[in-house]
């Protein structure tokens, strides 16, 4: 058995006991940080599969950003979960039912890894290929996002979109004005102080080189979205929700979530413009390469604003209610 | 059916264990915060069969180097980066609705919440119950 497969089972393994542990634990506190462990192990995971883009996503949102958002729900509701009370013969039945027809039907799959499967011969090897001729990046994966299937992006962008005014549509009315909400800051930590003003200027440079260095390497508006909302996230949590709304309103955020969408829908009208179809990014430049360029930076730029903006929104409606939990009783 | 075999399945097989796991939390745990939590795993299970399904043996990440090599198949990295951001949007979605719910119920525990429910729409719980019959 290679080096690889065996780390390829470890990590497996990893994930399956801490989703057991989530299962089983019913302090909802731990459930939350088990279930950020979960996402930090599939990200390795990932990037143990060749898929280094999603492995940095899945890091950032997975053991970031949700997990403040649950913490924070937490916060509002309750950390402990209650023992069920109904029988779980039922649902245990269904599960395993279903757990075996889906083994069953892996029987007949392509074998891990096999280059001759039918998910490798199809189109893929067409953007490999021509990935280099016709957008001119080395990142595969910002070409196919951006470009190839820039219109699948476009109506991703929408939903994340949709599901940010939906958060603010049940929370807003809700959120207390500042002199209504009780101050809740952790300025009495002085570690956390120091090291937050130490890293809030790195992390988001950092956002900012994701961003603009996706032609390149891994990354792109997903990713750096989710990096800048946790800078302004970390500022929050640890100077108060007041300072952080002097530092940006809620609304120029708001403004900001439809922006990125309009963006990115802009620029595929201005190639209507030109006579070509929509998201042909062609037309923007003196030549395909240079106009792909520009589309790509465009879009991806406008991913970045409404990512960042749904992300920075959410976590405002979420902490402007009144926790019944202080922060010294945690 | 061989070790190559088992070796060659075992990403699906460790996919479906983790997705049944997530399932079980979903529809047996009453708390709605452990259920999406449950729903989270579910999640990165299909993630991680997607990924699996791309992965070229001896392959690379798909990022030109200018020489020739094997690359994994960038598709389904692109399917999945963007699921991953619009699953933190739709779980913050489930998250805000269980806050309201919390508000408005005062418990975030389902069977808490049926049995309010029937208080309001019946009176008492036996009446509930005979309506259900």
């Amino acid at each position: 058995m290679s080096i690889e497969a065996i780390i390829n089972i470890a990590l497996f393994v990893f994930l399956g006991l801490t989703a057991f542990a989530i299962l089983k634990l019913r302090a909802l506190f731990a459930v939350v940080m088990l279930s950020a462990v979960f996402s930090l192990v599939s990200a390795a995971l990932l990037v143990h599969l060749d898929a280094v883009d999603v492995a940095f996503t899945e890091a950032a949102v997975g053991a970031g950003i949700s997990t403040v958002l649950m913490l924070a729900t937490l916060a509002l509701t309750s950390r402990h979960e209650k023992a069920p009370t109904r029988s779980q013969a039922l649902p245990l039945i269904v599960v395993f039912l279903t757990g075996f027809a889906l083994v069953y039907g892996t029987l007949d799959m392509p074998r891990f890894g096999d280059p001759q499967a039918p998910i490798q011969v199809h189109v893929a090897p067409k953007y490999i290929a021509d990935t280099q001729s016709e957008i001119g990046i080395p990142n595969i994966v910002t070409a196919v996002l951006a470009s190839y299937r820039g219109f699948d992006t476009l109506g991703e962008v929408t939903v994340i979109f949709t599901a940010g005014i939906g958060v603010l549509l049940l929370l807003a009315a809700f959120i207390r004005e500042p002199e209504g909400l009780r101050v809740q800051t952790m300025d009495h930590h002085l570690v956390l102080r120091v090291v937050t003003k130490v890293l809030i200027g790195p992390i988001l440079l950092f956002a900012l080189y994701v961003q603009f260095h996706a032609d390149y390497g891994p990354g792109g508006g997903f990713q750096a979205g989710i990096i800048f909302a946790s800078a302004f996230i970390i500022y929050a949590l640890v100077f108060g929700l007041e300072n952080a709304r002097k530092a940006v309103p809620g609304r120029a955020v708001r403004l900001l979530v439809a922006c990125g969408v309009l963006l990115y829908g802009g620029v595929g009208f201005v190639s209507f413009l030109f006579g070509k179809n929509y998201l042909n990014y062609s037309v923007l430049g003196a030549d395909q390469v240079a106009g792909q360029h520009l589309g790509i930076l465009l879009v991806e730029f406008g991913v970045g604003l409404t990512v960042a903006a749904v992300m920075v929104s959410t976590f405002y409606a979420f902490a402007g209610q009144n926790p019944p939990i202080g922060d010294e009783d945690w | 059916m061989g070790v190559s075999d088992i070796l060659g399945l075992f990403n699906y097989w460790m996919v479906i264990i983790l997705m049944m796991i997530g399932f079980y939390t979903v529809v047996s745990r009453g708390n709605l915060v452990k259920k999406i939590v449950g729903l989270n795993i579910f999640q990165t299970s299909v993630f991680l069969l997607y990924i699996s399904m791309g992965k070229v043996s001896g392959g690379t990440a798909p990022i030109l180097t200018g020489k020739p090599e094997v690359y994994s198949n960038p598709l389904p990295h692109v399917l999945i980066l963007t699921a991953i951001v619009v699953g933190v949007a739709t779980t913050a979605l489930g998250l805000a609705l269980v806050v309201r719910i919390k508000n408005a119920y005062d418990t975030i525990e389902e069977d808490e919440i049926q049995a309010a429910d029937d208080e309001t729409e019946f009176g008492d719980p036996q009446a509930a119950e005979d309506h259900r019959r």
